[in-house]
């Protein structure tokens, strides 16, 4: 009798425990928790100084008033950032009107700054092909600044084996309030064109 | 005399939990997804496992009334266990200090120590239900970990990911080996040791008594 109702307790809080634990069995991993914290606690984005691909400065608190889709990259990858780069560039030919309209901003961020100069920031946007300033490279301009973007955006950036770097990698939105509010996963371009232009209505 | 020896036997767990602690070696254990689940964790889980031969035998007897047949560790452990079986609270106890500390706690706490004291209480079909439990459990995680396309946790990298799962894989197979090798050829009295203690210690004093009664 006394095994059950202790057992009994166990499995409660257990269950309780590992519910909590998985945001009631919706994500088992990091980057999932990240998706679900954002769609129903959106962050605000850090007042972070950064210097893009022309060599301006720029706040990234100071781009409201329009959507921002941000993605973290570093110029020397081989793997991620490359996929992450044309999706970025398969972004700016769907949503052109928006872009070319003032209403969406393209900005990738590099976590690499010492060697992502700005000369190298722009050859990474040659690459693809991009032109004119919908599309923004920048890198944080020191440490703390790089520090506190990882932290608030969930950012993880490991040493690999080959003298590069793994990331999670994402596309991340942010609002004209300069809130972070939905992350999405890479590798569909379309669903996330479609839920920008959902966003801004018509 | 008691005391002593209770002294003497929680020396080891203590010792093992304080190296496990040192920063270099706590770091050079988590750089690696393989080694913070294959020996960090199992070293943990072991504290507990030795502290249980240190603990009073009062407070054991007590704890077997609300534990009979192991049950209620069983399930604590397993619990306890599918918790920090999670991608997430693997990347948290990295990156996490709070995470970390519960790692630290749990693992031999609730766990290890648990699982000792119940693993004397259990059945021979509980036992065999934790073992089929514990075998597939390494080939369901390591076959995922092996054939899952991207990583998991975002501490770690892919091919420790896989590295991890080959190792999962060739565990569960050993395990599996030696609980069938056990179940043939092991010797009768394998077996009534894993029977309930209660059951065979029991029949047998019963019989010697009555042997020196007639």
């Amino acid at each position: 009798m006394r095994t059950l109702l202790a057992s009994l307790v166990v499995l409660l809080s257990g269950g309780v425990a590992l519910s909590t634990a998985t945001d009631q069995f919706r994500a088992f991993t990091t980057e999932g928790a990240r998706r679900i914290a954002v769609r129903e606690h959106p962050v605000a984005i850090p007042p972070v100084t950064l210097e893009t691909e022309t060599g301006a400065r720029l706040d990234l608190t100071a781009v409201r008033g329009r959507w921002l889709l941000i993605d973290f990259i570093y110029t020397r990858c081989p793997t991620y950032c490359t996929t992450l780069g044309s999706e970025f560039a398969q972004l700016q030919s769907r949503l052109v009107v928006p872009l070319t309209h003032h209403k969406l901003q393209l900005l990738s961020i590099s976590f690499d700054p010492e060697h992502d100069t700005p000369p190298r920031l722009a050859a990474y946007l040659q690459r693809f092909h991009t032109s004119g300033s919908e599309w923004i490279a920048a890198r944080p301009v020191n440490q703390d600044g790089l520090d506190t973007l990882e932290e608030r955006f969930g950012i993880t950036v490991i040493p690999d084996s080959f003298g590069g770097y793994t990331h999670n990698a994402a596309i991340h939105l942010v609002d004209p309030h300069g809130r972070l509010v939905e992350i999405f996963d890479m590798g569909n371009p379309g669903l996330v064109s479609q839920a920008v232009l959902q966003r801004l209505g018509p | 005399m008691i005391a002593r020896v209770s002294h003497r036997s929680s020396a080891l767990p203590a010792l093992l939990f304080l190296l496990l602690l040192v920063p270099p070696i706590r770091t050079a254990l988590e750089a690696s997804m393989t080694t913070q689940m294959l020996v960090q964790m199992p070293l943990l889980i072991l504290v507990g496992v030795l502290l249980s031969r240190a603990m009073p035998a009062r407070l054991t007897r007590v704890m077997a009334g609300w534990d009979c047949h192991g049950i209620t560790g069983f399930l604590l452990a397993t619990l306890v266990g599918a918790f920090w079986m999670l991608p997430r609270s693997l990347d948290a106890a990295v990156t996490d200090p709070l995470f970390a500390v519960a790692k630290y706690l749990t693992m031999p706490l609730l766990i290890g120590l648990p699982f000792a004291l119940s693993w004397q209480r259990m059945g021979f079909i509980l036992r065999g239900v934790f073992l089929l439990e514990l075998i597939a459990t390494f080939f369901r995680l390591g076959w995922l970990y092996l054939i899952f396309p991207g990583r998991l946790c975002n501490r770690y990298l892919l091919d420790d990911q896989q590295r991890l799962g080959k190792w999962m894989l060739l565990i569960g197979a050993l395990l599996f080996l030696w609980t069938a090798a056990t179940l043939l050829w092991g010797r009768l009295d394998s077996f009534a040791e894993a029977l309930p203690r209660a059951f065979s210690e029991d029949v047998v004093a019963r019989h010697v008594n009555g042997d020196s009664d007639g």
